[in-house]
């Protein structure tokens, strides 16, 4: 079956009908599950396997807050391993090189279906060989709450790493060795899985404004490390240094300001990469000097955001991941930096953050020629990353700024037709990159608002023309026709597949 | 053997070993070897056209270099060969 | 008239790729002190390469700082890179004689390949006896823009390069006056410290207050502060037009001298103001 883009969709998939399309359906809620009773104490990872019963065939979750730090997953892992569980299926929220143990579970069928937001490393290689039995599902970080909360994905044991954890049960993000800040990916799982756990190295007696309520809390277990701190958060994320990146960033937001969103009250969202950050820092210089005062940030949120809210420059951080050390400290001390649930941040069925947001800044491995964009595999069709919060954003943003290089590496970043779509073009406004901007045709208002500036503004097809004058003309890649995995679009649907590379 | 070496494995770049030979040999190793393998040895092969070489044994381990850089570093990798003493 | 000039070290692909984005008003492909002994050889050819290979009319000045006349590598630079790819040859430790040289070698060479273009010349003055010759090598054939070079320049005279530059500030003043009394671009030396943009600012700013028009820079990330000093300022360009105007009806009156807000427009005058409107317009800031 061919979806709405004239993407294939495999065999027991719903397919893509347009970002619009979850306006005509209704919100799907199951029963929340809290346990009154209180929790119980475990003694070791093995305690937990016999305790929940854990065995083949059920579906285990985990959150990605403590990312390539974690070490909740691999623990788990372990324990499946030495008793050579079968037919596991894993919903991490996101996968890092650090989880590599799960290669060799996924080649000898421990684990034969993940379900995910995103995967890099060693892990997405062996899915992208073809290792995994059944499917890599690649949920976005607003259509997993959806998923859980529908009862789409049912999840047997939801496996928690906690920082903190206090007597009623309560888990904090804030206190503890493996302090990571908002622990928003986990609040579904906490609330619709069957059974929950808290992996902790760190009790305490009381949490202040504790995020994950202990209501729904079967079991605490009490290790000597969920995580290495190094790992978990960077010390300083920082604004690049690449002349390229800084020329991009200093377009977009002469861009910005074109089109009229550099006023009072604005609202925002980049990234933590280099040139997201360098976009965030001239936005705030460009408030500086204009003496305004923007609404709020939300999203992963770096050390870039929480000054901006010290400075008054914002009024409010919704903060559904902390990216750096900044951030963590500035969740704890700060009212209005706000830790957010996954749900609240993009779920297109709750009352979302990202339906809010002005503007959002995000990247791309590739786009094409009707502005679809791919960040879940790279040019060879290898998995390597994952929608997270890009098309949950790129959807709710008034306007979706892409900021790219034109060409990486020799390769030409706009392409006739993306290897895979992880965000519909109907979704992606403007295209930047350090040879010109190009406008989607559908925003004729943009369009109109341009006409008369100084901004390179070309087409996409002029882009995509001047990147092969620098390349040539790259050779068209063929991908093999053996799905390993299905791009899943906020509402359920499948908007694209991840086929197995040669 | 006479050989000549140029260039280098930076990004952008391409690092091309020449050596003498009694056949045409072209070896290619690329990170974009499947979208430009056949690009990169036409560059070559004009390259050796236009110095009049039939005969030369050529490494090329391409880094994302484009068509000028691959054809000045074979250029100078041959000069360089050709001044060996 | 320039105020950007950006050295792309001329080894180095991935630099080469990207130099004509930076919105410099010129690049400045360096095959000198960019580039080892080792990779002259390289470099020449890899600038040269890139040059024919260009397509279409790069959004900037093009030029090429060759190795100085009296090294082994002037004459295969020469050779391999003055084309009609080329606007300009910037100089190394230009004097006279060398200017003089090179003149007649760039004569030959565009006869020679039957060149539509004339190669115009960007000397470096970064030896004492240069800077005395300044009122000279102004004047020589081809010469349209003269780049101090302060660090050969302070170690020439034997003192230390310090970021406040009172060991360059003789120089600056000869060379600022030198380029105005024959309406040549000042241009003046980098500003070594990539890491510091509020230090180079301060540094444009007083060069430009001595007379200096232009700058050189190392880094691309040190282009956009360039641009901003050397144009002139909204408040100029708005004083400039009304001095335009009320000279165009001062004119039409027949009369040369007039006054505007109470300060006496002469001639000179009316002159600085027709320059500031060129530039401004150049740069579309009107």
């Amino acid at each position: 079956m061919k979806n709405f883009l004239d993407r294939f969709v495999p065999e027991g998939f719903k397919p893509f009908e347009g970002s619009g399309a979850y306006k005509n359906k209704k919100r799907k809620l199951i029963k929340e599950k809290a346990t009154s009773q209180g929790f119980k104490t475990l003694k070791s990872v093995a305690d937990m396997f016999d305790k929940l019963g854990i065995s083949d065939g059920m579906t285990l979750s985990f959150h990605h807050h403590l990312r390539n730090g974690d070490f909740v997953l691999n623990m788990v892992a372990e324990e499946i391993k030495r008793r050579n569980l079968k037919n596991i299926k894993l919903a991490p929220s996101s996968i890092f090189p650090n989880n590599k143990i799960l290669v060799e579970l996924i080649e000898k069928g421990n684990v034969t279906d993940i379900y995910t937001d995103y995967v890099n490393g060693p892990v997405a290689e062996a899915i992208s060989r073809g290792k995994l039995k059944g499917m890599c599902v690649m949920h976005t970080h607003g259509g997993r709450p959806m998923a859980i909360e529908s009862g789409d994905l049912h999840i047997d044991v939801a496996i928690l790493a906690v920082p903190a954890v206090d007597k009623c049960g309560n888990g904090s993000g804030v206190e503890g060795s493996g302090a990571c800040g908002s622990l928003g990916y986990a609040e579904s799982d906490l609330k619709y899985a069957d059974k929950v756990v808290f992996v902790t190295d760190t009790l305490i007696d009381k949490a202040e404004n504790a995020q994950l309520d202990g209501k729904y809390v079967d079991y605490v277990l009490k290790v000597d490390a969920i995580g290495d701190p190094n790992g978990i958060v960077s010390g300083t994320t920082k604004i690049t240094k690449d002349p390229v990146g800084l020329k991009i960033a200093r377009n977009t937001v002469k861009l910005l300001e074109e089109i009229g969103l550099i006023k009072d009250g604005l609202s925002m969202q980049t990234g933590a990469g280099g040139t997201s950050l360098a976009v965030a820092h001239y936005v705030r210089s460009r408030m500086i000097e204009k003496g305004i005062k923007g609404s709020f940030a939300s999203g992963g949120i770096t050390g870039y955001f929480t000054d901006m809210l010290d400075e008054g420059l914002l009024n409010e951080l919704y903060d559904v991941q902390c990216f750096d050390l900044k951030a963590v400290q500035s969740i704890s001390r700060n009212k209005n930096h706000h830790a957010i649930s996954g749900s609240r941040y993009a779920n297109a069925f709750d009352d979302n953050i990202v339906d809010k947001l002005d503007f959002v800044i995000l990247g791309a491995t590739e786009i094409d020629l009707n502005f679809n964009v791919n960040v879940t595999t790279d040019s060879h069709g290898m998995l390597m990353g994952g929608s997270g919060g890009h098309s949950d954003t790129a959807h709710g943003a008034k306007v979706t700024v892409i900021t790219t290089n034109l060409v990486k590496s020799r390769l030409p970043i706009i392409k006739e037709k993306v290897t895979t779509v992880t965000t519909p073009g109907e979704d992606v406004d403007v295209v930047v990159t350090e040879r010109g901007i190009a406008i989607n045709p559908r925003r004729t208002d943009l369009l109109e608002k341009v006409k008369n500036s100084r901004l390179p503004i070309v087409t996409i097809e002029e882009l995509l023309e001047t990147a092969h004058s620098i390349t040539g003309l790259p050779d068209k890649l063929v991908l093999s026709d053996k799905p390993v995995g299905v791009v899943v679009y906020r509402d359920g649907t499948v908007i694209d597949t991840i086929y197995k590379v040669k | 053997m006479k050989r000549g070496i140029a260039g280098s494995l930076e990004s952008n770049d391409a690092l091309i070993t020449v050596k003498e030979s009694d056949t045409l040999n072209i070896t290619i190793k690329s990170i974009v070897y499947d979208f430009f393998h056949e690009q990169i040895e036409k560059v070559i092969r004009d390259t050796l056209a236009e110095l009049g070489i039939k005969k030369i044994d050529v490494t090329c381990e391409d880094k994302g270099a484009l068509d000028y850089t691959i054809k000045a570093r074979l250029t100078v990798a041959i000069a360089r060969m050709t001044e060996e003493k | 008239m320039r105020r950007s000039l950006l050295f792309i070290p001329g080894n180095n692909p991935a630099m080469l790729q990207n130099s004509d984005v930076f919105d410099s008003d010129a690049v400045i492909y360096d095959l000198e002190d960019a580039v080892s002994v080792t990779e002259k050889d390289a470099a020449r050819i890899l600038v040269s390469q890139y040059l024919q290979s260009r397509k279409g009319e790069p959004p900037m000045e093009t030029i090429v700082r060759i190795n100085a006349p009296d090294t082994k590598y002037f004459a295969d630079d020469i050779e391999h890179i003055v084309s009609d790819k080329i606007d300009t040859i910037m100089l190394p430790k230009a004097t006279v004689e060398s200017l003089t040289l090179l003149n007649k070698v760039l004569t030959e060479a565009e006869k020679k390949k039957g060149m539509k273009k004339r190669i115009n010349v960007v000397p470096i003055v970064e030896l004492c006896v240069s800077v005395l010759q300044i009122d000279d090598i102004v004047k020589c054939p081809r010469v349209n823009g003269v780049l101090l070079g302060a660090e050969d320049l302070s170690s020439d005279l034997e003192v230390v390069r310090t970021k406040q530059g009172n060991e360059i500030l003789y120089p600056r003043m000869r060379l600022a006056y030198a380029c105005a009394a024959y309406k040549i671009d000042a241009i003046d030396t980098p500003f070594t410290d990539t890491n510091d943009n509020e230090g180079l600012k301060s540094d444009c700013l007083f060069a430009g207050n001595l007379g200096m028009n232009a700058k050189a820079a190392i880094h691309p990330n040190q282009v956009p502060v360039i641009n901003e000093v050397f144009v002139p300022a909204q408040k100029s360009i708005e004083w400039a037009l009304r001095v335009e105007e009320a000279a165009r009806q001062a004119s039409q009156k027949g009369l040369g001298v007039f006054s505007l807000d109470g300060k006496m427009v002469d001639k000179p005058v009316i002159q600085r103001a027709e320059n500031i409107i060129k530039k401004a317009r150049k740069y579309n800031l009107i």
